[in-house]
């Protein structure tokens, strides 16, 4: 996690690569949902996927930390080949920190149980030094003081930010967003985006499936448009937004940008 | 919008806030709730008055049999000579029969060992009930099993001990392999465990006890009767079912198709075939299986019936609460690096189980008052002990009602007990939303 003043949307992206994804296909039983994907992200990128529900851009991510299973191709995250072997799976998994739409927070732990848990199974750290570190996120994340409530007592956006301090805690290399804030009131949506602007300001290796076209703008240095189960379009934001290649693209974007 | 800003009855901004007040007095009061709650209208005066005149006549009946009952009598007849027709139960016989009641034919002599495997098991149950004491008392949780078989059973203590060895030695083999699968490690311990025992358990103790004999006079299991039966082979039945159940629930969960087939053909059977069936199974049928010579204990026959068909229901109550969590879960738990085994241990079951616990309290309830069924095959527990030796003696023959309302009212302590205490820990767990 290098850290830099700079504004996201300008920082540098090292030659570094971070997941190499390479002709890789998924089914669900006959229905086709990935095909040909084809993705190298380098370490320090931030990426934002967006598309029609249904385009398989969640699938995508979540073949990345193989809670789903890819039938072709390949992936390779931080160097380790995604295979069928466990030992692999959770050595990407605990590489990599997932975030998801319904937060899926532990509620029969606390906040800070949350947090330290996989650091204390996972990684074997002492309980001292794993709290120690869930309290510096809990900080990072705004919300040190509900320490010790339960999940159900706090609001969707605290939970939300809860569950990226969560994923923190294992200390990850890259970051998976499957639509963070399509749960959230719109009050809320802002104090989790922050929370990301924050994390990409650092750095983190950010896939972020989200139809928060300002985030996208601000915050990501690609920005990639799925369409039934394929790569349609990517591109830097700017121009992705201002001048659009393909007519499923702009129809798109007409759909979300037009209300 | 500039017409909103003149138009006054449109436009409105609240400046301050209205004060709480209090409820208006037609809400509260004794009055209110009778009118409220009993006498709102007509029909409801009506079914009002008709329940009460219900529980009067209930009472009437049920009260003076109670109140004007014969505590200290030797006999039926002296029971009927004392109350000189009055209405009046004879509780003399509970007083007189009282031992035979709870101990069954247990040596007389020995009773102090049966109270204090009582005293002991609540010891042992504390720190599991109630997660506030000090965690350190787990450990007499753990001892407990083989003090009480050691203190109701009798014999040398060393039969104890080397159990108790043969289950340490089953968990280092578990530690030593859980690195590698835990699964594998846990099968590999109870498969160490039970080869101690049956290996090397009888030869050991019957040797230390040679020369320390360490021991309570042998008490045989035809002996052990009454409630303690009752007791015995519940608590042993419900704490041996819970982790069976468990297993079981995982099992039909799996994704491994023999174990998961296992697993529904077993909870399947179990729940197809009535427990009086197993239980004659149990004290006719096994013994046709086993080797010849093998003296294989009645109750810990019947234990080993009772705890198989209880763990088929709790597997499913379990099931129940493992299908209420959200996919949601496992996945966050398998995105941050959990695997299986610590995913279910501490993500997973803790959730299922807190939502199970409504059903497994039922089952646990159910279990306790079933084990009255053994009285069928002829182990005089307390139904047993009223129905056989008490019913049939020349002094109380016919005293049906007294004797049943007191098992009865046994019975309904403990499970109204387990059912208080359920209430409790659901409240206990209650963390907001699910």
């Amino acid at each position: 996690m290098a850290m830099t003043d700079q504004s996201p949307a300008t920082m540098e992206v090292s030659d570094e690569i971070a997941i190499t994804i390479e002709s890789m296909n998924k089914w669900y039983g006959q229905f086709h949902v990935l095909r040909d994907i084809d993705l190298t992200v380098y370490r320090g990128e931030r990426i934002v996927i967006c598309g029609p529900s249904g385009s398989g851009k969640s699938t995508l991510i979540r073949c990345i930390n193989a809670l789903e299973e890819h039938q072709a191709g390949s992936i390779t995250v931080d160097g380790t080949l995604l295979s069928s072997d466990l030992k692999n799976i959770d050595k990407i998994r605990s590489e990599v920190g997932m975030c998801f739409q319904h937060f899926n927070l532990f509620p029969h732990l606390t906040i800070l149980e949350n947090c330290t848990l996989a650091p204390i199974w996972v990684r074997k750290t002492p309980k001292k030094e794993a709290e120690e570190t869930a309290m510096h996120f809990l900080e990072k994340v705004k919300i040190p003081d509900q320490a010790n409530k339960y999940p159900g007592q706090l609001s969707g956006g605290q939970q939300q930010r809860v569950a990226i301090a969560r994923s923190l805690c294992m200390k990850p290399r890259i970051m998976l967003f499957d639509e963070p804030t399509s749960a959230l009131d719109p009050e809320m949506i802002k104090e989790v985006l922050d929370t990301m602007i924050e994390l990409a300001e650092e750095g983190m290796t950010m896939l972020c499936v989200t139809h928060e076209m300002g985030f996208a703008r601000q915050v990501a240095n690609r920005v990639i448009f799925m369409d039934a189960g394929q790569i349609v379009e990517q591109n830097e934001p700017e121009e992705f937004f201002s001048n659009p290649k393909s007519d499923r693209t702009k129809l798109f974007l007409s759909q979300i940008l037009g209300h | 919008m500039s017409d909103t800003q003149t138009n006054s009855s449109v436009a409105f901004v609240q400046t301050e806030q209205i004060p709480p007040s209090p409820p208006p007095a037609s809400e509260v009061g004794i009055v209110n709730w009778l009118r409220s709650k009993l006498f709102y209208s007509i029909p409801s005066s009506v079914m009002t008055l008709l329940a009460i005149a219900f529980i009067y006549w209930l009472c009437s009946i049920i009260l003076p049999w109670v109140f004007n009952g014969v505590w200290d009598a030797t006999s039926i007849r002296d029971c009927r000579d004392q109350l000189q027709g009055a209405t009046g139960g004879c509780f003399a016989v509970i007083s007189e029969r009282w031992p035979q009641l709870i101990f069954g034919n247990y040596p007389a002599d020995e009773y102090w060992r049966a109270v204090l495997a009582l005293i002991g098991l609540f010891v042992a149950l504390a720190p599991v009930l109630f997660f506030n004491l000090p965690r350190q008392l787990l450990w007499f949780t753990g001892l407990f099993p083989f003090i009480a078989y050691w203190l109701i059973w009798g014999g040398s203590l060393w039969v104890s001990i080397f159990a108790l060895v043969g289950v340490v030695v089953g968990f280092f083999v578990f530690r030593a392999l859980s690195e590698r699968s835990f699964f594998g490690a846990i099968v590999a311990g109870i498969f160490a465990t039970l080869l101690f025992w049956i290996f090397l358990t009888p030869a050991l103790s019957g040797a230390l006890s040679g020369i320390i004999p360490l021991m309570l006079v042998p008490v045989e299991s035809r002996f052990i009767g009454g409630f303690m039966i009752n007791f015995i082979l519940g608590t042993s039945g419900i704490a041996l079912s819970l982790p069976l159940g468990i297993a079981l629930a995982l099992g039909r969960q799996s994704n491994l198709p023999i174990i998961k087939g296992i697993c529904v053909v077993f909870i399947e059977f179990i729940r197809g075939v009535p427990l009086i069936t197993l239980l004659f199974v149990a004290s006719v049928m096994l013994a046709y299986f086993l080797p010849p010579g093998t003296t294989f204990d009645l109750v810990l026959r019947v234990i080993i019936m009772v705890t198989l068909f209880a763990a088929a229901y709790i597997a499913e109550a379990i099931r129940g609460g493992l299908a209420a969590l959200s996919r949601g879960q496992y996945e966050a738990a398998d995105s941050l690096g959990l695997d299986y085994w610590q995913a279910m241990r501490l993500i997973i079951l803790p959730q299922a189980l807190k939502i199970s616990i409504p059903s497994i309290v039922n089952i646990a309830i159910g279990l306790f008052k079933d084990t009255t069924l053994v009285s069928i095959i002829s182990m005089f527990d307390v139904l047993g002990m009223i129905q056989g030796p008490i019913l049939s003696s020349t002094e109380w023959f016919g005293v049906y009602w007294e004797l049943l309302a007191f098992a009865g009212l046994l019975f309904f302590v403990f499970c109204y007990g387990i059912s208080q205490y359920s209430q409790w820990l659901e409240r206990q767990l209650n963390t907001g939303h699910r």
